[in-house]
This record gives C-alpha cells, structure tokens and sequence, in this order.
C-alpha cells in the first residue's frame, strides 16, 4: 500500500514529479546542489505555493488545513531552529523522558539550554522531535550532514528502525551513494526539470 | 481669569533657540539639522493652518465638516503609519490595514467618549470632538505603527524559526505567537509607561494647556485622566487589529509563510 504519493507535482524548475513512497519504505532523492530537491520536500509539506497533488494515504493535501497536514507529513531541515531557551520545551512532555540511545545524548539533555547544543547535536535531536510529534511520514532533508561517520551509520540504523516499527513513509533527500545504496532500495535522482529513477525499480 | 495671548514675535523668540541648535548641531555634525528645520517649519506651518481650520469649523460647528476634517486626520495617519514601518505588507495592504485598525479603534472610542462620558450637545460638537479625536489618533498612530514595525521586522528576522514552527505542524497563530505578544507590548509600552508616570515624572501636555487656558486644575486633572484612559483603550484595540491583520496576511490559506508580501521600504 502506498502512503505517501505525489502526482504531477510541479515547484520551480521541476516538473512532473510523481513518486510513491509506501509504509515503512526510504526512498532516496539526489541531485546537484541547487537542483531544488529541498523545494520538492518543502512543495510536498505544503510549506510553498505549487502545482499536482500529494496524497497521504487516501487523504490529499487541500482536503485539511496546512497545520494538520504538516503534522502528518513532517519536514525536517538541514537546518533546524530552536527558539525556546531550554531543548525540554521543544518537545512534547511523553518525549522529555527518554531520549534514543543511538542519539548519544543522555536524557538530562533535556534541561540543557540551546546554546549548548554542537550542530550535530541539534540535527540528532531535530530528528527525534520530529518523531515524537508521530507523523506518518518523515522527509528528511539531508539528516546526517554534520555527523561523523559513526554517528552517521548509528542514526540511519535507528532512522531505519523507527520507519519499520512506526510503518512511515520517509523521503530522504541524500548525496552520498554509499548512504543511499545503505538506506534505500529506490532512488531518485533529479536531471534537470524531471525526477529520473536511479536505481531499484517501480 | 483672563488668558495671556502671545504675540507672533514672541513665538519667533522661541523659533530662535532652535535656530541656535541647528546651529550646534551644524557644528557639531550631528547630522540632524536638516530634519530638526524641516519639522519645525512644518510645526509651525501645520498648527497655524489647522488653527484657521479650527475656528472656521467652530464658527459653523456642522457635521459633515467635522466628518472631513476627521477622514482627512485619518488619511494622513494612515500614511503616516505606512512610512514608519521598515518592512510593511505590499500593495494597498500597508495603508488598508493601518488605517482601518485606527479608524475603528479611534472612532469608536472617541465617539464613545463624546456620547457616554463628555456628553456635549450636539455630541459631535467640534470643540470637544475634534481635540479628542486629533490626540486619540495621534497616538493610536504611534501604537499600531510601532506594533506593525515590530510585528513586520521580527517576522522577518524569525522567518526559519516560524517556517520551521510550522514543519512541526504548529498552526499559523502558535508559530507566531511569541511575536504578536512582542509586537503588541512594544505598540503598548508608550501608553501604559505614559500613564505610569502622569503627573510624577511629567505633566501632561493637555492638562498643561488647559490650565495654561484658564481651567482650573481639578477640571484639567479629570479630563487627562479620561484622555489617558481613553488613548490607551484605543491604541490597545487599535494594535491588537493590526496585529492580528498584519499577522493573518504574512499566512496564505495553506497557513504558509508568504514573506513576498513584505517590501523593504528605504529609509
């Protein structure tokens, strides 16, 4: 069954965009800098103005207010914000209790101030923010690009994990292929205006 | 008791003492001669011009000429609050939005006031209405411009945070919540920190005129308490609509952040 779909999605230079992502699959997405990957997660979170369709489920995006769709279907930035003083109120209360292990973050990092936080830091914990907010489907704008290779393999491991327990659909915006050969079978690349599949089939 | 008018040499004494600071200021490079001219010409052109008005509107005290002095001392507030904002919404939206917050904030408390409270007859009566009008505007001007410049900038400047709010699924109105709160504090502050210190730190310019005028103090003291309480009620309301306009038009029906309805204004 297929969660998250889009049809004929059209943002910027990119046209036509149709793919499907189903429950507890990855699908990779890879393009030059520039080549509007990130615009595509942001068209497909309804966070800009744009043409076709995207379903979650049977639900299409226009069928329910913005905010309730973002909540389904949740974007996280390369870059995340944080704009309470203390990471704890940030997070819903259920999800100030524990913190994943892999994320080598122990749970009294909840009372940390934000200052505090490395980039790393910030990036691990904007992933289990988004989690913990339960959407049904994650796109992941390049999640582990201020990891070292370590932390890199722990996070795809857990991210890996948390879609199969959790049934999401994620697309995960990605350049490294050794990542992407790890943590999808398909993968999309973007060549000019079109999304051409890259590897794995339909 | 009789009121002591001044001749117009006399202002031209106190004209002088400006001169000698544009003089200083000149020397000194402070860089703000020119405006410092500049609005004093336009103090002395605009007070002498609208106290003609004045009294030809007293002298035939009908309504319709109260109603066009009103819009046009709207108008003028209106584009008053568009010049002062930074960053203000594209289109007629600026102008719209601004002046609409203080045409039903400032009206309808200074009419309030002159039917319920003041109670002259008739209630429109220029001599009451149109000083009332002319200082509940003056500074409902100041609350909402301040507040959309402050709403408008820090919109602005937080536009990843809010974006980012939203990602989370936030609603519009939570993700900008922090800076409505900022936004109405900041057009608040020089009404509620001016009440706080009436009569301590600084006499009122009304009650002082009054006074000058010939009323005694007690009458004077009672109308700057009604004026007060009725600036502050209409720079309150009058920011709270702008705000929560201003804030709903940077949002698109999608609750998305539309920060291209925002032009940066020189100056």
């Amino acid at each position: 069954m297929s969660r998250l779909r889009l049809a004929q999605v059209a943002i910027g230079n990119l046209r036509d965009v149709s793919l499907e992502v189903a429950d507890g699959e990855v699908v990779c997405l890879s393009g030059a800098s520039g080549s509007g990957k990130s615009r595509l997660l942001r068209a497909t979170a309804d966070l800009e103005p744009h043409e076709g369709d995207v379903f979650i489920g049977q639900d299409e995006q226009g069928s329910m207010p913005g905010h309730a769709w973002r909540r389904r279907v949740m974007l996280v930035p390369a870059d995340s914000q944080w704009w309470f003083d203390d990471v704890g109120a940030h997070f819903p209360s259920r999800a100030r209790e524990t913190v994943p292990e892999c994320l080598g973050l122990g749970p009294d990092v909840m009372q940390w101030p934000v200052g505090r936080l490395s980039s790393g830091e910030r990036q691990r914990l904007a992933l289990w923010r988004a989690l913990s907010m339960a959407p049904e489907a994650l796109l992941l704008d390049e999640p582990t690009a201020n990891l070292d290779d370590t932390m890199t393999r722990a996070v795809e491991d857990w991210l890996l994990e948390e879609t199969r327990n959790r049934s999401l659909a994620v697309l995960w915006v990605a350049h490294d292929r050794s990542q992407i050969g790890r943590v999808a079978r398909r993968h999309y690349r973007i060549h000019g205006s079109v999304l051409e599949l890259a590897d794995g089939s339909d | 008791m009789e009121v002591i008018d001044l001749a117009w040499w006399k202002l031209v004494l106190a004209a002088l003492l400006i001169l000698a600071l544009a003089g200083v200021s000149l020397l000194a490079r402070l860089g703000i001669t020119r405006s410092l001219l500049v609005a004093s010409a336009r103090t002395g052109i605009q007070l002498t011009l609208i106290g003609l008005v004045l009294e030809a509107l007293f002298a035939s005290g009908r309504l319709y000429w109260v109603a066009l002095l009103a819009t046009v001392m709207l108008l003028v507030a209106g584009r008053e609050v568009m010049a002062r904002q930074q960053r203000r919404l594209r289109g007629p939206w600026a102008f719209g939005l601004g002046t609409g917050a203080m045409f039903v904030s400032s009206f309808s408390v200074t009419i309030l006031a002159l039917t319920v409270v003041i109670g002259p007859s008739p209630w429109y009566e220029p001599q009451y209405s149109i000083p009332l009008l002319g200082m509940m505007l003056g500074n409902t001007m100041t609350g909402v411009a301040l507040s959309l410049d402050r709403l408008n900038d820090a919109v602005w400047r937080q536009r990843a945070v809010i974006e980012n709010r939203l990602m989370l699924g936030q609603p519009w109105r939570e993700a900008v919540e922090d800076i409505r709160r900022d936004a109405m504090r900041s057009g608040m502050m020089p009404s509620i920190n001016a009440m706080a210190a009436a009569g301590i730190v600084s006499l009122p310019g009304m009650m002082t005129g009054q006074i000058l005028a010939g009323s005694p103090p007690s009458v004077a003291v009672k109308y700057q308490i009604l004026v007060m309480l009725i600036i502050t009620a209409g720079t309150g309301f009058g920011a709270l609509m702008a705000v929560s306009w201003g804030s709903r038009r940077l949002f698109d029906e999608r609750e998305r952040l539309r920060l291209e309805r925002l032009v940066k204004t020189s100056g």
